[in-house]
């Protein structure tokens, strides 16, 4: 079932890879939305009305009622609309995706954090830790061409954002933390994950977002100074 | 439901996060063994359970492992569907799921933190707090539970507000959950300790309140969240 398109509406930024992986979700299931841009240093009335506590896209609205907290807006979304599931049925399978999720979205995001804004020994082990999780992902694709197995699925809109973040931040910040030939399950995941269609369709432009990531690290880097 | 199921929990006596797990299984009537793990010391099972993060909780479910206490939780709801702890509906679940989320994010490292600090640093972190459970009492309102009539995924995840951090505060010497400001929380955690599956699960105070007040010095050198 398609949703009529002003039935979901997406608040999002386009440089923000928590709201491309909602993008990602909606366009697999072939729903229909409306994407509202916002600007972030000036967020609309509707941003702060929906997501009052976080005030953070993306927040999904679907028949007037507000999601946020893009890995929840995906269990959402799954749970909605049935067609091409995300999730796998099997519990265990399930809490597995789900897992990854968690360790892509909270472990590597930190550690990529700090090796983006950090400085010296705190960011040697940042980079250290990244690597170190990267590798881990690397083994859990074992056997399988992505982590949903044949096709993606759940965990691989989960960590989609090292497909592509991951390289404009070692860009923008300069440091290396993937090693294509160490790894070279996760380096194969990065190539096929990006050529999947309705992931290589919805990505940003690479230059303008490495330009957007390399003021944000200055602006933020400029005000932890003071 | 399959025959002979067999479900153990790496666990530790003292730990909140185990506690909402055993609570699930409790409300769920499923049979299982709690596995007490020396956290100093942690067993071969445990390494080889949860190899990347090396915690507790973990649910060995026929030999499977399922590690992290949300993650579990929902585990547990998908397998046993008796009594569920999530909503149906899934506006309703993400709501659920977002309550979790805030009390973890939120809540909890912010009261942690007010214990151990001191001088504008403990004030920062009870001035989050703060802010945080006045959210916290808001959405509760008059409700008995944050799941309605019954204890849910939000009830659980809060479970840490309840014993838990009555008995820090009493050890840190500071009084942040009281009635005159979070009259719906207190309301909440006397029912909820109240209900007889959660008094099933909890540990004894007293042997909580004597535990924490002999690792005192230990937690506020390191603040660490795992004793």
């Amino acid at each position: 079932m398609v949703a009529a398109a002003a039935e979901v509406k997406l608040l999002g930024m386009w440089a923000s890879p928590a709201v491309r992986r909602v993008e990602w979700a909606l366009q697999m299931k072939g729903i229909e939305y409306e994407y509202v841009e916002e600007d972030l240093a000036n967020k609309s009335a509707a941003l702060l009305r929906h997501n009052p506590i976080h005030k953070q896209v993306p927040v999904l609205l679907h028949c007037g009622r507000a999601v946020t907290d893009s890995l929840l807006i995906l269990e959402y979304i799954d749970e909605t609309w049935l067609e091409t599931p995300l999730l796998p049925r099997d519990p265990y399978h399930r809490a597995s995706a789900r897992f990854w999720a968690k360790f892509a979205e909270e472990n590597c995001r930190e550690a990529t954090r700090k090796a983006f804004f950090a400085r010296g020994e705190e960011r040697s082990e940042a980079i250290e830790q990244l690597r170190e999780q990267l590798q881990r992902l690397d083994e859990e694709l074992e056997g399988k061409k992505f982590f949903g197995g044949v096709e993606i699925g759940f965990a691989d809109l989960a960590v989609g954002w090292l497909a592509f973040w991951l390289g404009v931040s070692e860009e923008v910040a300069g440091f290396t933390a993937m090693d294509a030939k160490k790894l070279p399950r996760f380096a194969a995941w990065m190539d096929d994950f990006l050529r999947v269609p309705v992931i290589r369709d919805n990505l940003p432009p690479r230059e303008k977002t490495v330009e957007f990531f390399s003021y944000y690290r200055d602006q933020q880097l400029a005000a932890a100074a003071k | 439901m399959a025959e002979a199921e067999q479900v153990k929990v790496l666990r530790s006596w003292l730990s909140p996060w185990s506690f909402k797990v055993e609570l699930a299984l409790k409300l769920k009537g499923v049979p299982h063994e709690k596995v007490e793990e020396d956290l100093a010391n942690k067993s071969p099972l445990l390494l080889a359970s949860n190899p990347i993060h090396k915690k507790i909780p973990v649910l060995l479910h026929n030999g499977k492992a399922i590690p992290e206490s949300g993650i579990i939780l929902e585990y547990i709801d998908e397998t046993w569907t008796n009594n569920p702890i999530l909503p149906k509906a899934p506006y309703e679940r993400s709501m659920a799921r977002f309550w979790s989320r805030f009390i973890d994010d939120k809540c909890v490292g912010a009261c942690w933190m007010s214990c151990w600090t001191e001088g504008e640093t403990q004030q920062m972190f009870m001035e989050q707090a703060r802010a945080s459970l006045r959210i916290l009492d808001d959405e509760l309102g008059e409700r008995k539970f944050f799941g309605g009539e019954s204890i849910g995924l939000v009830d659980i995840s809060a479970c840490f507000l309840s014993l838990w951090f009555g008995v820090l505060q009493e050890v840190a010497g500071i009084s942040l959950i009281n009635g005159e400001e979070f009259p719906n929380l207190c309301r909440w955690i006397e029912g909820f300790v109240a209900t007889d599956a959660v008094t099933e699960c909890l540990p004894p105070r007293d042997e909580l309140l004597a535990t924490f007040q002999s690792k005192k010095q230990a937690i506020l050198a390191t603040k660490s969240m795992v004793y």
